[in-house]
């Protein structure tokens, strides 16, 4: 049974995909690591949909859809902030900081 | 240790080792081609898995269209070229580091208490197929697909108003 070896996989991943939004500073850099883990959890609910039923795989699929949006509108978000600041440096996002 | 096992080990090693180098190569073109193998890996995994339908989404969704996104907008803003590191600096370094790490160790421990659920072991050379996967999808999920496509409606709305420059 390949379970626990993919619910590992799955928790290393995701840690990967937390370091990542800590460490970097580029927004889309940023961004890829959350797609990193949303696929970290698709990989847990495939390797659970295994062992209790098909329902696990009809999630990853809506999260899928889900990241679909997710990207769409977060590239034209970070589009649009640099057409005002001409990066998309996070330290140069800091209009609202007191 | 049978041949499913190994060839398990060899694509999750090369979805760890790709996915550390897209979060530490300084070119965002690196990092997304690196990601872009991670993602590969893991549509591996999932035909290990008996998910064989969710792994050719994978493919097609993710590593097709969502990366060639991501590619698109960083070609768009011209932002190929690796500049000056955009890694936080010591103090965020550590910090980032050992919050990643609680994170990992937190996580492992919550795989040692919980996993052993004996729940049904089915005959899951079927499940993967499209029909066992589109059948519950088109009856007992029938509202939360139809409620993606407006999600996916109003995303593509969005996108536009957002990214276009005057409406």
């Amino acid at each position: 049974m390949l379970l626990e070896p993919a619910v590992t996989v799955s928790g290393v991943l995701f840690a990967l995909g937390v370091l990542g939004v800590l460490l970097r500073r580029n927004a889309i850099v940023i961004f890829m690591c959350v797609e990193l883990m949303l696929n970290a959890a698709n990989l847990a609910f495939v390797a659970f949909a295994q062992q209790l039923g098909v329902a696990g795989q009809i999630f990853v699929f809506f999260v899928m859809a889900v990241a679909a949006a997710e990207a769409a509108v977060g590239l034209a978000i970070i589009l649009a902030v640099y057409r005002h600041r001409h990066s998309v440096d996070l330290r140069n996002f800091n209009l609202l900081k007191g | 240790m049978d041949g499913t096992r190994i060839i398990f080990w060899a694509f999750a090693g090369l979805a760890v080792v790709s996915a550390l180098a897209c979060i530490t190569r300084r070119s965002p073109v690196a990092s997304a081609l690196w990601l872009v193998v991670t993602l590969f890996s893991l549509a591996a995994l999932f035909v290990l898995l008996d998910a064989q339908f969710i792994a050719v989404l994978q493919v097609l969704v993710y590593a097709g269209a969502i990366m060639v996104l991501f590619l698109f907008v960083i070609m768009l803003l011209n932002l190929g070229r690796a500049g000056p590191t955009d890694l936080k600096g010591p103090l965020g370094l550590g910090v980032g580091v050992f919050l990643a790490g609680l994170l990992l160790v937190q996580l492992l421990v919550l795989r040692q208490t919980g996993l052993a659920t004996g729940g049904v072991v089915r005959p899951s050379v079927e499940q993967g197929m499209i029909p066992s996967v589109a059948r519950p999808l088109f009856t007992a999920y029938l509202v939360p697909f139809e409620i993606t496509s407006v999600l996916l409606l109003a995303a593509i709305v969005g996108a536009v108003v957002l990214a276009k420059r005057k409406l």
